[in-house]
C-alpha cells in the first residue's frame, strides 16, 4: 500500500429515496420488498432546541431523541449505482430537521394507510413545503373496511394536482418498484419543465 | 460491556415496527417504542468517541467506504475492525456499516473519520457524471426498468 495518506478513492453513485408514512403504514415492509438485502435499522440521536411549548419563558431547552431508521439497498451494477430507501421514522417533527436524511435524497413517497389516513398529513405538507419530488402511494391493506379512491386520498390529504398518487401492495417487489419509477418519472418532469432550485447546502450538522 | 451488549441491543436483522394496538393515532401516544433514550449506551458512546461529537472528515448517510490498508486498522476498537471487516467486500455505507456494528450514525462517523485518518479505509466517491441530475434520474430510470423486468 502506499505510504502517502489518500483520503478517497472512486466508487458508484449513491442515491437515497425517503419512504414516509405514519406508524404501520407498512414503510419497513415496502423497503422489504425492494431491497436485495434485508431491511437494517440504524438509530441516531437527534437534538433540537424545543420551540417554546414546552420550555420555561425565556430558557432554551434542548430536547435529544434517538430516532430509529429503517433501510434497504438496490444495486444497479450497469449504471454504476447503488439506491438507498431509508424509512423516516414515525414522529415527523424530528426527522425533518435531520439534514443527512434528507438532503440530497431524489425523492419521496408518503405511504399512506387508509386506515388511518390521516397519519400522511404532515409529511405530504412537508415535502410540498420543501419542494422535494414525491408521490403518495396508497397502499392497500387486505382488511381496509373501505379502499378509497385516488382521488378522494388527494382531496383529503390536500395533494397538489402535479403530484402522482398511485396504488400499490407494500408486499410486492413489482408493485414497489413501478412506485419507485413513478416517483422517478415525477422528478424527471420537474427537472425538464423547471430549473432546478439551487441545491440545499450542505452542512455538518450536529448531533 | 456496552459494544457488545449494544451492538446484541440493536440487532442485525429487520426491526419489527412496534406493536400497536389497531386505531391506535400514531402521534397521540408518541411512538415511544421507537424514541428511546439509553443513557447507559449514551455513556459508552462517550467511551467509543473519545468524547467527540464530530468526524473529521464530512461524511453523510450513503457515503461509501473502502478498505485502503487494513494492517492500518489494528489495535483500534472493536467497532473499528468490524468497520474495516465490512468494507472488505466491496464499498459499504455509512448507515449500513452503522447498523451492522450497531453504532449510532453520528459515532459509526467518528470511528470511520478515525480509520480513514489511520489510513485503513478511504471514501468512494462518485466520478463527476454524478454531479449531473438529470443524467442521475435517467441512469436511475433505467437501473429500475431492469430490475422490475426481473422480479415481474
Amino acid at each position: 500500500m502506499s505510504p502517502d495518506m489518500r483520503t478517497e478513492g472512486h466508487g458508484p453513485t449513491t442515491v437515497k429515496i425517503i419512504v414516509s408514512g405514519g406508524f404501520g403504514a407498512g414503510k419497513t415492509t415496502l423497503i422489504g420488498a425492494a431491497s436485495e438485502i434485508e431491511p437494517l435499522t440504524t438509530e441516531e440521536y437527534l437534538t433540537e432546541v424545543s420551540d417554546g411549548i414546552d420550555s420555561l419563558a425565556g430558557v432554551e431547552r434542548k430536547a435529544t431523541t434517538t430516532v430509529a431508521l429503517d433501510f434497504g439497498r438496490l444495486t444497479f451494477r450497469d449504471q454504476q449505482m447503488v439506491l438507498y430507501l431509508f424509512g423516516t421514522p414515525g414522529q415527523d417533527r424530528f426527522w425533518f430537521t435531520w439534514d443527512d436524511l434528507v438532503v440530497g435524497a431524489v425523492g419521496a413517497m408518503v405511504l399512506i394507510d387508509t386506515r388511518r389516513l390521516a397519519d400522511g398529513f404532515a409529511a405530504v405538507g412537508y415535502f410540498e413545503q420543501t419542494g422535494m419530488p414525491f408521490v403518495v402511494a396508497i397502499n392497500e391493506f387486505d382488511d381496509a373496511p373501505y379502499r378509497y379512491s385516488p382521488a378522494e386520498v388527494r382531496a383529503a390529504l390536500e395533494v397538489p394536482d402535479r403530484v402522482p398518487v398511485v396504488r400499490c401492495d407494500a408486499r410486492v417487489p413489482s408493485s414497489v418498484i413501478t412506485v419507485l419509477l413513478t416517483l422517478v418519472d415525477h422528478a424527471l418532469t420537474y427537472e425538464y419543465e423547471q430549473p432546478r432550485p439551487s441545491a440545499p447546502v450542505e452542512q455538518p450538522h450536529a448531533v | 460491556m456496552a459494544a457488545d451488549d449494544m451492538a446484541a441491543s440493536a440487532g442485525w436483522g429487520p426491526r419489527q415496527p412496534p406493536a400497536r394496538s389497531a386505531g391506535d393515532p400514531a402521534r397521540s401516544s408518541g411512538g415511544d417504542q421507537a424514541w428511546v433514550t439509553y443513557e447507559a449506551e449514551e455513556l459508552s458512546l462517550y467511551a467509543i468517541t473519545g468524547g467527540r461529537t464530530r468526524p473529521q472528515h464530512s461524511m453523510r448517510l450513503v457515503t461509501l467506504l473502502e478498505v485502503a490498508d487494513p494492517a492500518s486498522a489494528k489495535g483500534i476498537a472493536p467497532e473499528a475492525d468490524q468497520a474495516v471487516e465490512l468494507c472488505r467486500a466491496g464499498p459499504c455505507s455509512v448507515a449500513e456499516i452503522a447498523a451492522r456494528i450497531g453504532l449510532p450514525i453520528q459515532a459509526t462517523k467518528i470511528v470511520l473519520s478515525d480509520l480513514i485518518d489511520s489510513g485503513a479505509l478511504v471514501m468512494a466517491l462518485p466520478g463527476p457524471e454524478a454531479s449531473d441530475h438529470l443524467q442521475l434520474l435517467e441512469a436511475l430510470r433505467s437501473g429500475l426498468e431492469t430490475r422490475l423486468s426481473d422480479v415481474a
